[in-house]
């Protein structure tokens, strides 16, 4: 066995034992943290097929803001374990079909020769991944790139659209009113006569 | 160099390649923690004169022990672990905010030589790396299981989230003009003196990088994080001894590595303002030391912004500003002006 395979299968075990902890901890909290490493594994294994840029934006995209807001929502909410483990028998067949037929798609993806996989040739060492996926996206590929990024685009508006919700009691601050506040808006100088206070009262 | 040390590889084997990185990891690390030791006298001796005071001045001459007193007194200490908290994570806290600090600077080039790793995508490494440190923080916040380490924790995991996004956008642009995302290629594109550095060109984006980079590690006025008059010490209230000794290195460890960072973007790196003064690390050493000085400067004379403030100006002013100025610079670079933005 070679280095490069050790550490494959090094990433490989990571990978599926941190995958496993996100189903099984008990603690949301956990399981969270658990597809953190699950998802940087993935990274670094994407990293051993000389996909950089996929891996680096992996790290970037899913570790540096998805699951940091993952965890914001988990930990601020009081997930009872118990309740969501309730019914898992009477899901178990949907969950097992679901299951199922994406194994059955994973196996025609990597097993197929249809999908040309097995013509992968390892790249010389100043090979430019990055600079290669712009130039096709933004050549060969730039309509259908620019058609998911506006149907992106119309998804967030949709959402924000569909949960904002404009609330009477919400006080708003208008910060060009804050900057123009001057001086003489918040307080006032009065001219007091200077005053003599009266001598303490002898006590004897 | 390397006829020199030939005889010494042949000696080790297989196993040089590994042993001659560690080497050269350690040659970065040390470094970086002396100047993180000394960036903390640095930083009380500057807030003091800027106070009128004097600063530290009892350990050593001038105070200039202080740093090692410091170390010494918080290795001694005791790391208290509260009865209630996560031992595991509140272990693991310290360690996943000081790797991606101490791991960015793998491709940090201090000369057009001198790098741990030359890799190509450079840039994104750093921006991944980078963005990884606040898991040290929301980690930290949650174990301790503490009302004002979790409120820390939150306001900081919003915070660095927003101000990421900024900042990406500022480090497109640079990216945009330099025509890649190796960081040795950036500054030798900006080679020409002063004013062929990307400040001038990329004004906005230099000031938006510059202040989400403050904002990035916590400090002041941006650190709601650990807001002493709101929530005693924010994340890392519970912790003690050397982990909250680490807590510290980390953050200044970001302040050097975003310094770093400002001065290879936008200051042009190793490369001298003047052109017929030669290039080196001196300057880049300088340009960061210019950087951190501001860092000092901010802290002492700024009062922390409120935390809706924070998430307005992270939200609605940059990054509405680094949007329309890549437009610009896209636009430009299709004008006979473009020469320019490069």
């Amino acid at each position: 066995m070679d280095f490069t395979s050790f550490v494959f299968y090094f990433f490989s075990a990571i990978l599926l034992l941190s995958a496993l902890r996100v189903i099984t901890a008990r603690n949301p909290v956990h399981a969270a943290l658990a597809l953190v490493l699950a998802f940087f594994t993935a990274a670094a294994l994407w990293m051993l097929l000389e996909a950089e840029f996929l891996a680096i934006t992996l790290v970037l995209v899913y570790i540096g803001a998805v699951m940091v807001l993952f965890l914001f929502v988990v930990m601020m909410l009081d997930i009872n374990v118990e309740e969501m483990r309730r019914g898992f028998w009477s899901y178990l067949p949907a969950g097992a079909l679901v299951g199922g037929l994406m194994v059955v798609e994973m196996v025609m993806v990597l097993g197929g020769k249809d999908f040309g996989l097995g013509a992968v040739t390892p790249r010389p060492a100043d090979y430019n991944h990055t600079a290669e996926l712009g130039r096709v996206l933004y050549t060969d590929y730039v309509y259908p790139f620019e058609l998911a990024a506006v149907i992106l685009l119309v998804a967030m508006v949709a959402a924000i659209a569909l949960t904002h919700r404009k609330r009477a009691d919400t006080r708003q601050i208008n910060p060009a009113e804050q900057v123009k506040v001057k001086r003489a808006d918040r307080i006032r100088m009065v001219n007091l006569k200077p005053q003599k206070p009266e001598a303490p009262k002898e006590e004897d | 160099m390397d006829s020199l040390l030939a005889p010494v590889a042949e000696l080790f084997g297989p196993a040089w390649l590994p042993v001659w990185t560690l080497v050269k990891i350690v040659a970065i690390v040390a470094p970086l923690m002396i100047a993180v030791a000394y960036l903390t006298y640095a930083e009380r001796k500057v807030i003091g004169y800027m106070q009128v005071r004097i600063g530290p001045n009892r350990v050593g001459p001038i105070g200039l022990l202080q740093p090692i007193a410091d170390g010494l007194k918080l290795l001694m200490k005791e790391i208290i672990i509260p009865s209630g908290a996560n031992k595991g994570l509140f272990l693991l806290g310290p360690v996943l905010a000081i790797a991606p600090a101490l791991a960015a600077w793998a491709v940090f080039p201090f000369t057009d030589r001198l790098v741990l790793a030359d890799i190509n995508a450079g840039l994104l490494y750093i921006m991944a790396i980078t963005s990884m440190g606040v898991y040290g923080v929301i980690i930290a916040g949650w174990a301790s299981n503490s009302k004002y380490a979790f409120l820390g924790a939150m306001r900081s995991s919003a915070q660095i989230v927003s101000y990421e996004i900024a900042m990406g956008f500022a480090l497109v642009g640079v990216l945009m003009s330099a025509g890649s995302l190796n960081l040795i290629d950036i500054v030798n594109a900006q080679q020409g003196g002063f004013w062929q550095w990307y400040w001038l060109p990329l004004f906005p984006l230099f000031i938006v990088y510059l202040i989400a980079g403050v904002a990035e590690t916590n400090r002041a006025p941006f650190d709601v994080a650990e807001g002493e008059s709101e929530i005693v010490a924010g994340f890392h209230v519970e912790y003690s001894g050397m982990a909250f000794a680490v807590f510290f290195l980390a953050e200044y460890a970001n302040m050097i590595l975003i310094s770093g960072l400002v001065s290879i973007m936008f200051l042009g790196g190793w490369l001298s303002p003047l052109p017929f003064l030669p290039d080196g690390f001196i300057w880049i050493a300088a340009k960061m030391s210019f950087v951190l000085f501001l860092f000092l400067w901010f802290r002492a004379t700024f009062p922390r912004f409120r935390y809706d403030q924070i998430m307005r100006l992270g939200w609605k002013v940059f990054i509405p500003v680094t949007l329309v100025w890549i437009i610009v610079v896209g636009a430009a670079m299709q004008t006979p002006y473009g020469h320019l933005f490069r």
